[in-house]
């Protein structure tokens, strides 16, 4: 019988407890950076204080980041999630010629460069006096956060057995009852967790909201962006500590949500 | 949290089915609204862009594309694009196989911890990630302290601002996009097989290579052109941590228009790093259905 003890099966072990602290422990490295009394970011920390913490929570350029972007990702997810679910059902459901392309298109967001999508934006957005607005931000990141939804909500509508909706069908409801009484809360879990993925990527993006953005009007990303390239004090270590707890939070709550979608 | 779902990575025919009747039913007009969308908000921004490298300055014609193959400097651009995407898609390889592999062999239980450790990175902010980097890798950074430390080196070693701290970082923050294919196609290898060529007689090495390793070789393929065409267009990253003087092309988009304002310049590169996109994209779209490789990132139903 096969044992964990061959030599080569020991070595895949390895490589596999490498690759985890690799892709792991990095990252989470800037959390203890973020508690640390030193006045750089020092490793290990000489000592542990709050400051940077007070000055993350306190510090209106950074509050403000931070309302800001929880408003555009918040919006993002309401719009992209509306706009996601409607495309599924089109898509999954829908038949239609070219739909093919029309699939092409729903996914370039994910494969077309950022900074291409983030120029061209910039570029015409500009003439339509969108940037440095709230609107042209939750417009771009719902292009970006589309596809998310739409895998999400896809998925969900393949899996629910249509036979429920005969038999409500049957059973005297018009289709707009039907879709909204057994086919809309059979794909909800679907919907919710596509909407998290929606709100995580606006809350993560950064680069075309460096176009998008001003002085004015800035997303907590961008802040970060501008404080890495400058100075970097331990503040930038305890507002991405911050960043990473939202985002952990919001994906754990996107797995449970999906785990609970109905099976059939 | 249950592995990735077996998915059919065989393409589909294209969508002709028999069809009964209409060629358009009720449902395909919800997909309107969402196509419009993005056809003004994300279409039309490209072709303007694309449109603005022909013709910023006006009448520029090809002069714009002519003057960046005609300058060595934007050419080495591009080829130190190239460069890095392609050691940065080896690196994932290499890391990422045997950790694919790895997940396809153990119990259930064990293979989703695997896999949320590699979701949850996905999708933690790529600013964060590269940070982190640059916490670890710079010259007063976690790595340098630590050796400084132990007396093994006497002078920080330099980890960044080079080509070297760009590797590093794409490659973790890459990594997912070539484990998910892999898993994918491994899943759908029958086991038995490699059990009969073990049981014929062949070697567990040569069982692998003969057997498993060509069975595999679609979502190597698959992995491997879609974390290149990611890594052509990173930005953030490289600018972080690799030096000013080697840039990747992003960033010489970005400072383009940023810096010097040259939109003309900056679209027709744009035009460029698209057109190189697509081609990767459309030969790893022979092999593998990228939705699949995009709803594994999140979905496990």
């Amino acid at each position: 019988m096969t044992s964990w003890l061959q030599p080569h099966r020991l070595l895949l072990l390895v490589v596999g407890g490498l690759t985890v602290f690799f892709l792991t422990v990095p990252t989470l490295l800037v959390v203890p950076m973020g508690f640390s009394s030193s006045q750089i970011l020092a490793f290990p920390p000489p000592g542990w204080s709050l400051e940077w913490y007070q000055k993350a929570f306190t510090d209106p350029q950074w509050t403000s980041g931070f309302a800001n972007s929880l408003q555009v990702a918040a919006l993002t997810a309401v719009v992209s999630s509306v706009l996601g679910t409607l495309a599924s059902l089109g898509m999954v459901r829908g038949r239609f010629p070219g739909k093919n392309l029309v699939n092409a298109l729903i996914l370039s967001p994910l494969i077309v460069p950022v900074i291409i999508i983030a120029i061209g934006m910039f570029s015409l957005y500009v003439r339509w006096k969108i940037t440095g607005t709230l609107l042209g931000l939750v417009i771009a990141h719902s292009t970006l956060a589309i596809p998310f939804v739409v895998v999400s909500v896809s998925t969900s509508l393949r899996t629910i057995d249509r036979n429920l909706e005969l038999a409500a069908q049957n059973l005297g409801a018009n289709p707009a009852r039907t879709f909204l009484r057994v086919t809309l809360p059979l794909i909800l879990p679907g919907v919710f967790a596509g909407a998290l993925f929606a709100f995580l990527t606006s809350w993560d993006e950064v680069v075309v909201a460096i176009f998008l953005t001003t002085a004015k009007f800035r997303t907590l990303p961008v802040e970060m962006w501008e404080q890495v390239r400058q100075v970097v004090d331990p503040t930038v270590a305890a507002v991405a500590t911050v960043v990473l707890t939202v985002t952990t939070t919001v994906l754990l709550l996107a797995f449970v949500v999906r785990r609970q979608s109905p099976v059939t | 949290m249950r592995p990735v779902p077996p998915v059919p990575l065989a393409r589909p025919r294209s969508g002709r089915r028999p069809s009964g009747g209409r060629i358009v039913n009720r449902w395909a007009w919800l997909a309107l609204p969402t196509i419009a969308f993005l056809v003004v908000f994300f279409v039309a921004p490209l072709i303007l862009m694309s449109l603005r490298s022909v013709t910023d300055p006006p009448n520029a014609g090809l002069r714009n594309y002519a003057e960046f193959f005609g300058s060595e400097a934007d050419v080495r651009v591009l080829i130190n694009t190239f460069y890095i995407a392609t050691i940065s898609t080896i690196v994932c390889l290499v890391i990422g196989y045997p950790y694919a592999y790895l997940m396809n062999i153990v119990r259930p239980r064990v293979a989703g911890l695997l896999l949320i450790a590699v979701l949850l990175p996905f999708w933690s902010s790529l600013l964060v990630r590269t940070f982190a980097w640059e916490v670890i890798l710079r010259d007063t950074g976690v790595i340098n302290s630590i050796l400084l430390n132990w007396g093994i080196i006497d002078r920080p070693l330099t980890l960044m601002r080079n080509t070297l701290g760009v590797i590093i970082g794409m490659s973790q923050i890459l990594l997912p996009f070539m484990v998910l294919p892999l898993y994918t196609v491994m899943r759908r290898i029958d086991p038995e097989l490699t059990r009969a060529a073990a049981n014929l007689g062949a070697p567990p090495f040569a069982a692998f290579r003969r057997v498993f390793l060509p069975l595999s070789l679609p979502g190597v393929i698959a992995g491997s052109l879609l974390v290149f065409v990611l890594a052509l267009g990173f930005y953030i990253t490289p600018t972080i941590l690799g030096s000013p003087r080697e840039t990747m092309i992003s960033r010489f988009i970005a400072d383009q228009v940023q810096q010097r304002l040259n939109w003309g310049l900056a679209s027709a590169m744009a035009v460029i790093l698209m057109a190189l996109t697509f081609v990767a994209l459309f030969l790893a779209s022979r092999v593998v259905r990228i939705r699949d490789v995009y709803g594994a990132l999140g979905d496990e139903s």
